[in-house]
């Protein structure tokens, strides 16, 4: 069950690297939103499952530790549903409030 | 294990400077917001992997649950803000 929970915070930490990647180089204000929404809330997603799965073997499944798992999927459904919507409101502001697109030929400084 | 969760954490800590240098150099105001949120996501993750680093998930597990909603609930407010107030970068003065 620890091998599990390493290979999972493995790939969380992968997914995450791939945000900061793509967050840092994307030409345009709404490729580097859509890198941040998804790839964020995969890799939070994988590194509490990870985490959980390694305090419940860490405990031997005792029941207070189902209690402390449960909580983390809490943080997760949160975060499933949360951080998605936090960075559709900020990309309605940026839409709305006149951030222009990114194109191929405007070469932008 | 504590070592690779030492390493994982270090390695969140690294990312979250790439991000942070996104939210010095971002062109506009909406870019800064989106990488602070991107952060106060990590930190999440950092609280719950700090928390097994110390073996007291118990008490950390409610520290990550309080940060994750205070973040959401700023990102989302901040975000209402600037629809209406249509200064993006710092420069141009004049809100509408």
């Amino acid at each position: 069950m620890t091998l599990i929970a390493i290979i999972l915070i493995i790939l969380g930490l992968f997914f995450f690297f791939g945000t900061s990647i793509g967050i840092l180089r994307l030409p345009d204000f709404y490729s580097r939103a859509h890198a941040a929404g998804k790839a964020d809330t995969l890799s939070t997603i994988l590194i509490i499952l990870g985490c959980a799965l390694y305090y419940l073997d860490y405990s031997h499944y005792d029941l207070a530790s189902f209690n402390v798992a449960f909580k983390l999927f809490v943080i997760i459904a949160f975060v499933f549903i949360g951080s998605p919507t936090a960075t559709h409101a900020i990309m309605d502001a940026a839409s709305s409030a006149g951030v222009e697109h990114w194109s191929k030929d405007k070469d932008k400084s | 294990m504590i070592p690779f969760l030492y390493g994982a954490g270090l390695f969140l800590l690294i990312n979250m400077v790439l991000v942070f240098i996104r939210a010095v150099q971002g062109p506009t105001v909406i870019d800064r917001l989106l990488s602070i949120n991107v952060i106060g996501t990590k930190c999440i993750n950092l609280i719950v992997i700090a928390g097994l680093i110390f073996s007291r998930l118990d008490m950390f597990v409610d520290i990550a649950i309080g940060y994750g909603l205070l973040n959401y609930i700023a990102a989302v407010c901040t975000a209402k803000f600037y629809q209406h107030n249509k200064t993006l970068s710092p420069d141009s003065g004049a809100s509408s």
